[in-house]
């Protein structure tokens, strides 16, 4: 199997129907993406493929082939001090609890802004909602999405 | 906990280490012992990787300086998402008057030496607030009077800057790191010579500073439990029997060892109820990752005998728990007649509650890392309770406790649920049982299926009022299956510290009032959620006073403030209530009915209280004390046509005593309001045949943002000493928010979750 994750090619031994999470994170020791659920319905595993927000519990190696994963570990590559806009704004707002879900909260975010630089609360809510955190720092989370449009 | 303060220097000082970051070995100035412990990135930048620091000065477990000037503060409680390795390390970092640029925080494994590790109960602050005040302050003199001597001048006539001490008279100056290694030699400050600093010197007390872990966590570098690594780790997943109590009979292995990856399987043996702490045992699947574990586990063939437990019903038990709540119970608080002032009441209205089981699900699922070698374990997980994880290892491997060492990760939340180290024994054990380095990780399904239960709880209070529609007499009953169900056997009733969370405890001035308790028999694994009790009696107490002031036709802000009464410490240590206050004093934390009082003024008014709502729209007020924190809510809501709920703003009120870091209490209130919603409007735990049907977050709903409110948090400033801050702002939530729903509808909810179908407009 091949990966291209955050620009680096990796060759794997490993399972077609192998999930992208497990591989990451078992066989790359790419931690920054996490298990929540193994099911799509919680969002802690959410990476970019080609730029959009993917569940990658349920999306597996043999459906990655000749695409670009990024994961949160890559998300600032080639930005402003290494840290994407949403990053310095959860930085700002002090978004994180215990951080777990973030990783998968930013990533998603990014990809929303990309698709909408300047997104309603309704974008927001409906871009988001399948991202869950028990600390329950969604308000931070509106507040951030909002500041890294405006940054 | 001992709060005596040992000169480390001289003695023998912690050691441990921790998968994912730097370690240092420190060397103890003039015994030369080695001081090994895993150190966190900070603020100012990277620990040195290669660096050997030489912590010359370590007065005690919690603090050491190094050469360099570097400022090693062991954190010995958990981060689970409270911020606590930051407010905690803010105490001892402003006693001492470090520059907060040179503070490393090190996170402890668990050992007694640090006295209480277990987090939880909201009490991290309220029980290490002046003990590690007097560890900085004692560094800090020591420090003083280093340089004094060195400069033969007073100690008096120094003062300390952040990371030096200062001469002013003779502008003399000398870092912490200069002074260390004499500091060592200093004797430590009697009790009665400490100085500790005046409030008004504090530097970071007070002060909203960013976590210590801020940066780690939006890179993705942060490492919890399930991100340890290890050479030559194997991965582990366990089929855990499907009913608490189940049994294996049988187990067919030979198609999950044909998937590729797989490497072996093992057998955990079985703890009977009640298991306590112990793993529930089941089969274990080793492979290479954990997706090939997985897969594995779905290969196996396992018979088993479900037990008694196996006709768990909660339907069936519902109505059990809410006959048994009827009829009359053991009486745990009596005051006046209950009874007779029902009887001779002018009106008398009565009701009918039920919460039911919750789990935990917190978002990093449960984790360990074992590795076995000579008789000695080493485990790296992600736990609220370290020393019991330790004494649990020990117990499972039957192995003495000095040969565990249990190091601590960032917890993905807790909530509770990572006190209880059934986990980490199975991890330790599968390590010996392999041979190799094993990471287990449960998957949602298995964390919410093997939960420690939240407890399912029926409650029946009756109220009596006269005819100017004052409450004279109140009658509290609550039925539940107890904690204390899981760790010893026939259980029935619930424990004084549970039946003090919302029953016993309630502040209302009624001449009559009377609270029992009937027995329950629990059928699956009770354990403590986030507020614990508090969540169902919060719930009940705070619905009632909103049924009561409606009974009398008043306005519940109103009716509350008035049965709150006058200003007055509720001394129910003289009333010969079996009352634990959160494990504080009556005299240090009393019941202080002025509290009450004006966090539900300050609620109300900040929420805009009595102001005009448009049509399907509602407010509703409750107010709860729950570990030692005081807590009033206002929630609005509009419900549509359709009956569903929109809760649109929540105001919460909290008095919590001296504040650390403001932006992080308030965080965790905003958490407690989106949790407490989650319980009141979408979370439940169904039993059937003996086993939960919800198993993931596809049947186990949560809130999400779209069901989050316009949350503002009021922080009532207070010299008082901190209470808790992790679960108070929870309990109130859920009466608000049905309150309110009363006031948009008239119609009562009395059961959560709310089902909105009974709010649908006819």
């Amino acid at each position: 199997m091949d990966l291209n994750v955050n620009g680096v090619r990796h060759q794997l031994d490993a399972d077609p129907d192998m999930p992208l999470l497990w591989a990451l994170r078992d066989v790359l020791g790419l931690h920054g993406t996490k298990f929540g659920c193994g099911v799509g319905a919680c969002g802690a595993c959410t990476v970019h493929l080609d730029g959009v927000a993917t569940r990658s519990c349920v999306t597996s190696l043999a459906g990655v082939q000749g695409r670009a994963v990024t994961t949160i570990e890559g998300l600032g590559r080639g930005a402003k001090g290494g840290e994407h806009p949403v990053q310095r704004a959860w930085k700002t707002i002090n978004v994180p609890q215990c951080g777990y879900c973030q990783p998968g909260q930013m990533m998603q975010a990014a990809s929303l802004l990309k698709q909408h630089p300047k997104p309603t609360d309704e974008e927001i809510v409906d871009a988001m909602a399948g991202n869950v955190c028990r600390c329950g720092t969604y308000q931070r989370i509106k507040a951030a999405i909002k500041a890294a449009a405006e940054a | 906990m001992d709060n005596e303060i040992v000169n480390l220097s001289r003695r023998t000082l912690l050691k441990g280490t921790l998968a994912g970051g730097v370690v240092l070995g420190l060397h103890v100035g003039g015994v030369g012992r080695a001081f090994a412990a895993e150190v966190s990135r900070a603020p100012g930048g990277a620990v040195p990787a290669d660096g050997h620091p030489q912590a010359v000065f370590a007065p005690n477990v919690y603090v050491s300086v190094a050469p360099s000037g570097d400022v090693f503060i062991v954190v010995h409680r958990s981060e689970m998402g409270t911020g606590i390795r930051t407010s905690l390390a803010m105490i001892l970092a402003d006693e001492l008057d470090a520059d907060w640029r040179s503070v490393r925080v090190v996170q402890a494994p668990g050992d007694r030496k640090y006295g209480d590790q277990n987090t939880d109960g909201s009490r991290s602050i309220r029980q290490f607030f002046q003990p590690l005040r007097v560890a900085g302050g004692s560094a800090r003199q020591m420090l003083i009077a280093t340089a004094a001597a060195r400069w033969h001048v007073d100690p008096a006539t120094c003062a300390t800057e952040p990371g030096y001490v200062v001469h002013r008279a003779s502008g003399r100056r000398a870092g912490y790191g200069a002074l260390a290694a004499d500091a060592a030699r200093q004797p430590l400050p009697a009790a009665a010579t400490l100085q500790l600093k005046d409030e008004r010197a504090w530097r970071y007390i007070g002060k909203s500073m960013p976590i210590v872990d801020l940066d780690d966590i939006v890179h993705g570098r942060a490492v919890y439990g399930i991100d340890v690594t290890r050479p030559g780790l194997v991965h582990a997943s366990v089929e855990h029997p499907p009913v608490y109590g189940a049994k294996l009979v049988q187990v067919d292995t030979a198609d999950a060892l044909k998937v590729p990856g797989v490497l072996q399987v093992v057998r955990i043996p079985p703890a009977a109820p009640p298991s306590g702490f112990r793993p529930l045992g089941g089969v274990a699947v080793i492979a290479t990752n954990t997706w090939a574990a997985l897969q594995g586990r779905r290969k196996l063939k396992v018979k088993w005998e479900r037990g008694a437990n196996a006709s768990y019903d909660s339907d069936a038990y519902r109505t059990q728990l809410s006959a048994t709540a009827n009829r009359p119970g053991k009486v745990v608080r009596n005051d006046g007649d209950a009874a007779s002032a029902l009887n001779g009441a002018h009106r008398r209205i009565a009701a009918d509650y039920y919460v039911p089981h919750l789990a935990h699900a917190m978002m990093e699922p449960l984790s360990a890392s074992a590795s076995y070698a000579n008789g000695a374990v080493e485990v790296w997980t992600a736990t609220q309770n370290p020393q019991q994880a330790r004494t649990t290892v020990a117990q499972t491997l039957g192995i003495d406790e000095q040969a565990v060492t249990i190091n601590v990760t960032l917890l993905g939340g807790g909530f509770g649920r990572k006190s209880k180290p059934d986990y980490v024994a199975e991890a330790a054990y599968l390590a010996r049982a392999v041979g190799k380095p094993v990471k287990l990780t449960w998957t949602r399904e298995d964390d919410i299926r093997n939960d420690y239960f939240h407890a399912v709880c029926a409650q029946h209070l009756e109220g009596g009022i006269d005819a100017n529609g004052k409450t004279v007499a109140w009658l509290h009953r609550t039925v539940f299956p107890s904690i204390a169900s899981t760790f010893a056997p026939n259980v029935r009733y619930g424990a004084p510290g549970e039946l003090g969370q919302g029953v016993t405890d309630v502040p209302y001035d009624i001449a009559h009032l009377r609270c029992e308790n009937g027995p329950a028999v629990a059928h699956t694994r009770i354990g403590w959620y986030r507020s614990v009790y508090n969540v169902p009696h919060g719930f009940a107490q705070g619905s009632f006073v909103d049924e009561l002031a409606a009974a009398a036709g008043q306005d519940p802000l109103h009716y509350l403030l008035a049965l709150i009464g006058e200003p007055r410490h509720i001394d129910l240590k003289a009333m010969g209530v079996d009352y634990p206050n959160y494990g504080a004093s009556l005299d240090d934390y009393p019941i202080d009915t002025a509290r009450y009082a004006a966090v539900v003024r300050m609620a109300a008014e900040r929420a805009g209280w009595g102001g005009k709502l448009p049509a399907g729209h509602g407010r509703g007020i409750a107010v709860h004390r729950s570990f030692l924190t005081y807590v009033a809510a206002v929630a609005q809501v509009r419900v549509g046509d359709d009956g569903s709920v929109r809760v649109t703003r929540v105001d919460l009120a909290v008095d919590c005593g001296r504040v650390i870091n403001p932006d992080r209490v308030v965080a965790q209130f905003e958490g407690a309001v989106v949790m407490g919603l989650g319980n009141t409007l979408y979370s439940e735990i169904s039993f059937r045949d003996g086993a939960s049907e919800q198993s993931n977050f596809t049947d186990y709903s949560v809130a999400r943002i779209d069901s989050v409110p316009d949350t503002h948090i009021h922080i009532v400033p207070s010299s008082a000493p901190p209470g808790g801050v992790g679960e108070p702002g929870v309990p109130p939530v859920a009466a608000a928010i049905c309150n309110a729903i009363y006031n948009a509808t008239g119609k009562r909810v009395r059961t959560l979750p709310v089902d909105t179908s009974q709010l649908k407009r006819v």
